[in-house]
C-alpha cells in the first residue's frame, strides 16, 4: 500500500505540492491526471524516492521512505519499476543490457538465465529479437517498449508510469496503453501513471486522481471524473481552454 | 536561480560541502568494492590510453621549452652542464604533475562532466536509482578509482619524455656534452622529487575526478546545464589544482625534503 500525506514541495520561490494526501491499495490500477507543470512528475518522484519532501511524508508498505538515506532507499525501490517519460534508456548499453541492467548488477542469475528472461521481457511488449540494438537505433514508441521490458523484468510490486504516450503518433500511444492494461492484467502488479493524455486516462485506469494546485482536487473512477460538473475537472477532461486562465 | 546570484558565498560553501560528501561517499564504495571492474578498465582505457597523445606532447614539448630558455641564462653563468638538472628537477617536484594535471582536467574532467550532466538531464540518472543502483557505485567510484591509477602514471610518463626530449635539445640543437648534463642531471634529481610529482598527481586525481563528477551529477537542465556543467567542471578543477598545488608543495616540503 502506498499513503502520502501532507506532502509539500517546493522549488526556489515555486511551491509544487501543497499537502497531497492519497492512499493507493495494493494492485490498484490509479492515474494522476493534472496541466502540465502541476507537480504530478514531481508526486511521481516523491512516491520512488527520487525526490525528498520539505514536509509531510510517505509510507510504502507502511514504511516511512521520506528520511531514508540514499543506500537505504535502495533496498525500497527493489519494488518498483518505473517508465520514464523520455525512456531514459542507457544509451552506451544495447537493448538486452539495458533491459538485464538489474539482473546483471545484483548477479543472482546465471547470464543464460538473465538472457532468457529478458528475451521474455522483450517479448512481453511485442519488442523480441531486438536484444542487439543500441538505443539510437530504435524509434519514440520501441525506446518506451524497452523501458517498459526494463522496468517489468525483475517483477516489481509497483509499476510507475510517467506519462508513457507523450510525443507518441496515436497509433503508438495505443500500443502502449495497451500494454499497460497487459501488465496490469498479467503481472498483477500495482500501476500509478501519470498522464494528461485522458483517452489513456479512460482506458487503463480503475481510478483517476486530479492533481491541481498542489493538491488532490478530484478522486473518483473515471466515469465519475468525465462527467463531473466540477468546473476545472470539467474544463481539464474536455480540453477547455480560457485565455484568460492561465492555470493550464 | 536569484539565489546563488545573491548568496555566492553561501552557494560556494554549500558546493564544497557536497563535493566532500560525494568524495567520501566514493571512498567508501571503492573500499567496499561497489564498482564493477569492467568499469573501472572502460575508464583506465578513456583516462590512461587515450591521453597518452596530450600528455606525451605536453611533457615534450615542456622540457625542450625549458631546456631551451634555462639555457640562455645559465650560458650567461658558464654553467650549461646544470641546465638539465634544473628541467627534470621543475618537471618532477611541479611541472609534470600540475601540467598533467591541468591537461587531464580539460581532457578527461570535461568529458566526465559532460557525459554525467547528459545521463542527468536524460534522466538516465534517475534510471540508475530506480533499478537500486547507485550512482556513486556505478559512474563515480570507477571513474575516481582509474584517475587515482591513471594521473601519477601519467605524470611519470610527462616528467620522462620531459628529460629525454630537454635532453635531445641540449645535446643536438645547443651542442651540449652529454656525459656532462646526464652526469649533474642524476646527482640533482632525487627520488624524493619524483615522489613529490607523484603525490601530488595522486591528490590532483582526487580534485578533478571528485569536481567533475559532482559538476556533471547536479548539472541544470538542457543543453545549457550540461554546457555549462563541463565549463565549471574544468575551471573549477583548474583554479583548485593550482591554489592547492601551494599548499600541498609546503606539506610535502616538510614532510619530505627537510628528512632527506
Amino acid at each position: 500500500m502506498i499513503e502520502v500525506s501532507q506532502l509539500h514541495k517546493s522549488f526556489g520561490q515555486q511551491q509544487v505540492l501543497r499537502g497531497v494526501d492519497l492512499q493507493i491499495d495494493e494492485g490498484e490500477s490509479v492515474v494522476i491526471i493534472g496541466g502540465s507543470g502541476c507537480g504530478k512528475s514531481v508526486l511521481l518522484r516523491h512516491i520512488i524516492g527520487l525526490v525528498p519532501p520539505d514536509e509531510g511524508d510517505v509510507k510504502i508498505d507502511g514504511q516511512s521512505i521520506a528520511d531514508l538515506s540514499e543506500r537505504e532507499l535502495i533496498k525500497v525501490r527493489r519494488k518498483f519499476g518505473m517508465l520514464f517519460q523520455g525512456s531514459a534508456l542507457f544509451d552506451s548499453l544495447t537493448v538486452e543490457e539495458n533491459v538485464g541492467f538489474l539482473l546483471n548488477r545484483e548477479q543472482k542469475m546465471s547470464p543464460a538465465a538473465i538472457r532468457e528472461t529478458v528475451a521474455d521481457a522483450l517479448e512481453l511488449v511485442d519488442l523480441g529479437g531486438t536484444q542487439v540494438k543500441k538505443p539510437a537505433e530504435l524509434s519514440g514508441g520501441m525506446k518506451k517498449r524497452v523501458g517498459l521490458a526494463r522496468a517489468i523484468v525483475y517483477k516489481p510490486e509497483i509499476i510507475l508510469y510517467d506519462e508513457p504516450t507523450t510525443g507518441l503518433d496515436p497509433v503508438v500511444a495505443d500500443s502502449i496503453d495497451q500494454l499497460v492494461i497487459r501488465m496490469r492484467d498479467q503481472l498483477k502488479c500495482t500501476s500509478i501513471v501519470v498522464t494528461h493524455d485522458t483517452r489513456s486516462m479512460r482506458r487503463v485506469g480503475n481510478r483517476v486522481m486530479m492533481l491541481h494546485h498542489g493538491r488532490i482536487h478530484a478522486n473518483g473512477t473515471p466515469d465519475d471524473i468525465f462527467n463531473s460538473t466540477d468546473p476545472i475537472v470539467h474544463k481539464f477532461v474536455n480540453g477547455i481552454a480560457d485565455p484568460k486562465d492561465l492555470e493550464f | 536561480m536569484g539565489r546563488s546570484a545573491d548568496n555566492p558565498l553561501k552557494d560556494a560553501f554549500t558546493s564544497l560541502g557536497r563535493v566532500t560528501v560525494l568524495f567520501l561517499d566514493t571512498m567508501r564504495s571503492i573500499f567496499a568494492k561497489r564498482f564493477r571492474v569492467r568499469d573501472l578498465v572502460e575508464q583506465l582505457h578513456f583516462i590512461g590510453v587515450k591521453s597518452q597523445s596530450v600528455v606525451l606532447l605536453t611533457g615534450a614539448f615542456t622540457g625542450m621549452v625549458m631546456c631551451a630558455q634555462f639555457y640562455i641564462q645559465f650560458h650567461k653563468v658558464k654553467m650549461d652542464s646544470a641546465v638539465m638538472s634544473v628541467v627534470s628537477v621543475a618537471m618532477a617536484r611541479e611541472l609534470g604533475a600540475v601540467l598533467t594535471s591541468l591537461m587531464i582536467a580539460g581532457r578527461v574532467g570535461a568529458a566526465m562532466a559532460a557525459q554525467l550532466g547528459t545521463m542527468k538531464v536524460t534522466e538516465q540518472i534517475d534510471a540508475l536509482r530506480t533499478l537500486a543502483t547507485s550512482p556513486v557505485d556505478y559512474l563515480v567510484a570507477p571513474r575516481l578509482l582509474a584517475m587515482f591509477i591513471s594521473l601519477p602514471l601519467l605524470t611519470a610518463e610527462a616528467i620522462a619524455i620531459s628529460m629525454v626530449s630537454g635532453m635531445m635539445v641540449a645535446v643536438f640543437l645547443l651542442g651540449l656534452d652529454q656525459a656532462d648534463l646526464w652526469g649533474n642531471m642524476l646527482i640533482y634529481t632525487w627520488s624524493v622529487d619524483i615522489w613529490m610529482g607523484l603525490i601530488k598527481a595522486f591528490i590532483f586525481a582526487g580534485i578533478i575526478a571528485t569536481i567533475a563528477c559532482h559538476k556533471g551529477m547536479h548539472c541544470g537542465q538542457g543543453a545549457e546545464g550540461v554546457g555549462k556543467a563541463t565549463t565549471e567542471a574544468v575551471v573549477a578543477a583548474s583554479i583548485t589544482i593550482l591554489v592547492s598545488n601551494f599548499f600541498v608543495t609546503l606539506v610535502l616540503n616538510k614532510l619530505l625534503i627537510y628528512q632527506e
